[in-house]
């Protein structure tokens, strides 16, 4: 955690999402500074998937998220992947009947600068060596741990101001998840700003800056990830202590 | 033997023209998960569409390779705009509703089509302006090969490859790919998907109107109907290749227009039509993924 903390990049006031007749956000506010590991942590429905699915435009959302100064409440998903936010989904979504080449390619859909994004692909190569051994096989053929990787790596192509991670250690090997982190911290450590939900709330606090306790819609709780993590409440309720 | 060959001739003949029509209702089906009943009389339209730009330019009776070229060309600008107004009128309004309500409004919009074309075009069948003279280039073993099925044939291949082209080497059949997987996850590539799906709409009705020209070109008499029973084959024909997949549809395209060849040269005439539909049937009680499409699992 060398990163130069900066400016506040994204701030979200006041989130609230519905769907039907249930919220599932009652008003969640956060912010990401540039430079920060930022983990949303909370139990099983909590929201935390629903928010960066509103932060993605994928789900309607009423109040404020603000990336960079400009709101992007009511902007559609692909016009938020150009203002610089790029989600690696829950569940991985990778293109199962694509290759991890044109995995890649596609997480660079909106980019047009063919040398860099050469440069990129190389770089999540060197970040993920599994990959490049992988690149023209069709990536619905990998393991699950492969797919995550591709998934993170996947969002990166775009050069996202913010990176979103949703559950990048669901259903994977402990061998795999600390793999996982490691490489979390690492792309962070080069200056990518990371907003990460998590339910495995030791590993996300472990590698946050700060964090946030979601609990039903609402934040309940926020602090420095270490402290948190020392948190008899916080223990208690998520780290099973 | 020897009539055996011709018939295979002209039964692959027939089947291209039966797998370009497939193609668009498997690759709508493939993004959209509909199964687009309005394609049917989109290729009807295109017809039409050839019929009048021929007379507009005179060009009802001069058969040759130009002719062809702005026949084809009248027809898929026609079968593409169509086809544009169709999705962004009736469908993507649908997006979020239940897949049966865009299911219905495609029948809807197919009858619509007829009825309009009734209307407008007049009920009565016209006759299509000669597109190419049907002459015999060679004889091999006895069995003629004629303009007609060397233009099918070969206009269908160069179909194929453009489509195989953009679907495989351009960054919008990438994104094409894609959103036929996943539509959410394409949108959080940057992926506009509304569009994706206007170009799969303007592709698979442009294979549509070379369709039309090709089939006006060997049965020379449209009318506002003459979808219906074709459209229907061809539909069966994706069906049965696996509706989604593009081989698949090829493949179904050309077993259908042979065994339909097979059936009025050997059986009888009166069996054509419920050749396909007993197809329908088996494929469906026996292998409802189609040959070569793969089953889907539901999640939950």
């Amino acid at each position: 955690m060398n990163t130069q903390i900066g400016e506040t990049i994204l701030k979200v006031d006041n989130l609230e999402v519905s769907y039907g007749s249930i919220k599932a956000l009652k008003g969640i506010s956060f912010e990401v500074k540039q430079g920060e590991i930022v983990s949303l942590i909370g139990a099983n429905g909590a929201g935390k998937t629903t928010t960066l699915r509103a932060l993605s435009g994928i789900v309607d959302a009423t109040g404020s998220i603000q990336l960079g100064g400009i709101n992007l409440i009511g902007k559609k998903p692909f016009e938020i992947v150009k203002m610089g936010l790029a989600q690696s989904p829950e569940g991985r979504g990778v293109f199962p009947n694509l290759t991890v080449f044109e995995n890649l390619e596609m997480g660079a859909y909106t980019r047009s600068d063919k040398a860099g994004i050469a440069a990129d692909i190389e770089m999540c190569f060197g970040l993920f060596p599994r990959l490049k051994e992988r690149a023209n096989q069709l990536s619905g053929t990998m393991s699950g741990g492969e797919q995550q990787m591709l998934a993170i790596s996947r969002a990166l192509m775009a050069k996202p101001k913010v990176l979103l991670l949703d559950e990048p250690s669901l259903g994977l090997a402990p061998r795999i998840v600390s793999q996982i982190f490691e490489i979390v911290e690492k792309v962070n450590s080069q200056g990518v700003t990371v907003l990460l939900v998590e339910q495995n709330a030791r590993m996300a606090l472990k590698v946050a800056h700060r964090a946030y306790v979601i609990e039903t819609g609402k934040v309940t709780m926020t602090g420095r990830g270490l402290d948190l993590l020392n948190d008899d409440q916080v223990r208690r309720s998520y780290l099973g202590v | 033997m020897q009539d055996f060959l011709q018939h295979l001739l002209n039964g692959i003949s027939l089947g291209s023209i039966y797998a370009l029509i497939a193609l668009g209702y498997t690759m709508v089906y493939g993004i959209l998960q509909l199964i687009n009943f309005a394609h049917s009389d989109v290729y009807m339209v295109g017809a039409f569409a050839a019929y009048y730009v021929a007379s507009l330019v005179g060009l009802q009776d001069s058969p040759g390779f130009s002719t062809l070229l702005v026949l084809l060309a009248a027809s898929m600008v026609a079968c593409s705009l169509l086809a544009l107004a169709i999705e962004r009128l009736a469908y993507r309004p649908l997006r979020k509703a239940p897949k049966l309500n865009i299911l219905i409004t495609a029948i809807g919009v197919s009858l619509f089509l007829q009825y309009f074309g009734q209307a407008v075009f007049g009920a009565e069948p016209k006759k299509f302006p000669a597109v190419l003279e049907n002459k015999v280039l060679v004889s091999v073993a006895g069995v003629d090969v004629k303009t007609f099925d060397i233009a099918v044939l070969f206009i269908t291949v160069v179909m194929m490859l453009v489509l195989n082209f953009i679907i495989f080497k351009t960054k919008l059949g990438k994104a094409m790919r894609a959103v036929s997987t996943n539509m959410k996850v394409a949108s959080m590539m940057g992926v506009n998907t509304d569009r994706i799906i206007a170009f799969t709409f303007i592709v698979g009705s442009s294979l549509a109107g070379v369709g039309s020209v090709l089939v006006g070109m060997k049965y020379p008499s449209i009318d506002p109907l003459m979808g219906t029973l074709f459209g229907l084959k061809a539909f069966v024909a994706a069906v049965l290749g696996g509706i989604g997949s593009i081989p698949g549809a090829v493949l179904g395209g050309i077993i259908m227009g042979l065994s339909e060849e097979m059936v009025v040269a050997y059986l009888s005439s009166t069996y054509r039509d419920a050749l396909a539909f007993g197809i329908l049937i088996v494929i469906l009680v026996f292998k409802p993924s189609g040959l070569l499409g793969k089953s889907q699992i539901e999640k939950v």
